[in-house]
């Protein structure tokens, strides 16, 4: 349920590498928990964004949340398919269901965040 | 059952008297090409209609209402019957500027003048303006009365509110519309603020912080003195979010705690039928350091006890048109009026007395988000469910089956799987039982039969309704053919 080779913020996003970028999405503890996801609005492309700065934001039959971004860096792709199908998140929230992905990231806070055996340690003190 | 549109049979139940008014021709281009698409029924089926319609509702004055952060108690008839009074509904709001009429809204004025002394003698505030028509609109009003007095003393580098991660999705939503960057403070074990959290948020750049209280937990605040200490420290304004005054009214007042801004919510606190869209109200009062800027016209009284209107010296201005829900503000007045200071300190008395009561008796079944007394409503969580399939909404929907509205589901948001339960203090004891043993007969239910809980309501005019749907394909138009046969 929580792949090896990503890591993981606080928040409960998900951030790993795929050919020179990294790309950003909602773990399964946060898709399950937030319900069925109705709508997604992302972050417009080029934006240079800070740690923890709210980017985007996912909602749901129960709540709005914000998505944080998990690192420093600038936003260069996102992921259209969620305009039409924001279940995607529900459905393959580490696959199809990814939100955006980011370049020129700070490599040193992407190291700090948590592998899946801290976030699941984290998960088991909620 | 069908629409009024479906109903449609082309009888008139209105015929509009011969007017006065000489005919004028129009140009030819300016008429409708079509006739208008009007639902026509005899009046006796206008009447059917809406009286069935109203059959299905559910409301306070027909089921036990316990919609966590609602307020949904019993409103006295007669603030109803006081506010009908000729003298006030036949009064033009225009009446207002007019020379002319300044005799005939002296009661009105009066009204108002009283209103805003009581509400600031229970809140310990300065000066009330009744102004704002509901929460929300409140707490922009009194955000923007903060924005008003950063500029005035040029704090340019005040940019920030500070709002705990309990809050109203309101708080965020004001002080962003109001030009603010919003900093959440997360809660701490216990369901409060996180004091060493908010310690190290505060800075030069906060412009104001925004605290319910008791909080969204049903949980009082208990380190406020510290907390407004530091923010006077820097200069940062304490707004008071009146959405649970319900609960200490009485008891203490926000303004001797230390906070210099706030709203009512005159529609909870002070009885007046709401929900669905019913009227508001939503009054800002203030303490000596932002009198000024409180909006206006404010009524005031001369000399000679001649009530008139009067803008204060840096007023923000209009936060709404006239004197805000003057209706509403009548009702308000009775209901303070009839329970008198000893009957509002009842009021917070017996709204948390019943909140613990109905935590004491379910809490086996559906534990407490914190483990401690609650002020006037309680936050459970449905959890020990989880495992069975069985979610908060599932029992929220079996509640209607049963007779019960809904609790307040999946929030606050800090609290997985919450029920967030007021029953506030005009039930019985009686009622609160029967609710309580329904609740503790569905966690039974939800081991034994999760499948018949899921199906839940069965009894309603509409079963379970399809959410993600509606919300991803929201479509509120009905097709109209009401074309003759």
């Amino acid at each position: 349920m929580y792949p090896e080779d990503v890591r993981y913020t606080e928040n409960h996003e998900w951030i790993g590498e795929e050919d020179g970028l990294y790309v950003v999405g909602i773990s399964e503890y946060a898709q399950e928990q937030l319900g069925d996801v109705t709508y997604v609005e992302l972050p417009e492309i080029g934006r240079h964004v800070r740690q923890k700065e709210p980017v985007a934001q996912v909602e749901s039959v129960k709540a709005a949340e914000d998505i944080y971004a998990p690192v420093t860096g600038v936003i260069v792709e996102v992921n259209e398919a969620l305009e039409g199908e924001p279940e995607l998140i529900n459905l393959d929230p580490y696959g199809r269901g990814w939100c955006f992905k980011m370049d020129d990231i700070d490599t040193a806070q992407y190291r700090r965040l948590m592998n899946r055996e801290a976030y699941e340690k984290y998960l088991k003190s909620l | 059952m069908d629409l009024i549109y479906e109903k449609c049979n082309h009888r008139q139940a209105f015929s509009i008297p011969k007017g006065q008014i000489p005919e004028v021709s129009f140009p030819q281009e300016l008429k409708r090409q079509h006739p208008a698409e009007l639902p026509e029924v005899s009046e006796l089926d206008v009447v059917r209609h809406f009286t069935h319609l109203s059959q299905r509702n559910m409301g306070i004055d027909t089921n036990f209402y316990p919609l966590g952060s609602c307020t949904m108690k019993y409103n006295p008839k007669i603030a109803d019957v006081v506010s009908s009074f000729a003298g006030f509904t036949q009064l033009h709001p225009q009446f207002l500027y007019s020379e002319v009429y300044h005799d005939c809204i002296q009661g009105a004025l009066e009204l108002v003048y009283h209103l805003e002394q009581l509400l600031s003698e229970i809140s310990g505030m300065r000066a009330v303006s009744l102004q704002p028509m509901a929460g929300a609109h409140g707490e922009l009003t009194g955000v923007l009365m903060i924005s008003a007095y950063h500029k005035h003393h040029n704090n340019t580098h005040k940019k920030t509110i500070l709002i705990p991660d309990s809050a109203h999705g309101t708080n965020p939503a004001s002080a962003a519309i109001a030009g603010f960057q919003v900093q959440e403070v997360p809660s701490n074990s216990q369901g409060t603020l996180d004091l060493d959290c908010f310690r190290k948020s505060m800075n030069d750049e906060v412009a104001g912080i925004m605290l319910t209280c008791p909080n969204t937990h049903g949980l009082f605040e208990k380190d406020i003195q510290e907390i407004a200490e530091l923010a006077h420290k820097y200069d940062a304004l304490l707004y008071y979010d009146g959405a649970n005054l319900n609960a200490i009214i009485g008891q203490c007042r926000p303004g001797d705690l230390g906070f210099d801004v706030m709203h009512f919510n005159l529609h909870k606190t002070f009885a007046t039928p709401h929900g669905m869209g019913g009227p508001g109200s939503g009054p800002v009062g203030v303490n000596e350091r932002l009198l000024d800027f409180l909006p206006g016209p404010r009524v005031t009284k001369n000399d000679d006890h001649i009530f008139n209107l009067e803008y204060p010296k840096n007023t923000i201005g209009k936060s709404a048109p006239f004197l805000g829900h003057f209706l509403v503000a009548v009702r308000a007045y009775v209901y303070i009026l009839m329970q008198g200071s000893e009957g509002l300190k009842e009021v917070s008395r017996k709204a948390v007395l019943n909140a613990n009561y109905v935590l004491a008796k379910i809490r086996s079944a559906f534990p407490p988000a914190y483990d401690r007394l609650c002020m006037h409503e309680c936050v459970l969580t449905a959890m020990p469910y989880h495992d069975f399939d069985v979610r908060a909404l599932d029992f929220a929907k079996a509640l209607l089956d049963r007779g019960f509205h809904a609790p307040t589901v999946y929030f606050p948001l800090t609290v997985k799987e919450a029920l967030m339960i007021e029953p506030t203090e005009t039930e019985t004891k009686e009622t609160l039982d029967q609710f309580c043993n329904t609740m503790m007969e569905l966690a039974e239910q939800a081991k034994q039969n999760p499948d018949e809980l899921r199906k839940a309501p069965i009894t309603t005019p509409v079963q379970r309704l399809d959410e993600v749907k509606a919300a991803k394909e929201l479509n509120v138009v009905h097709p109209v053919n009401t074309s003759k046969p």
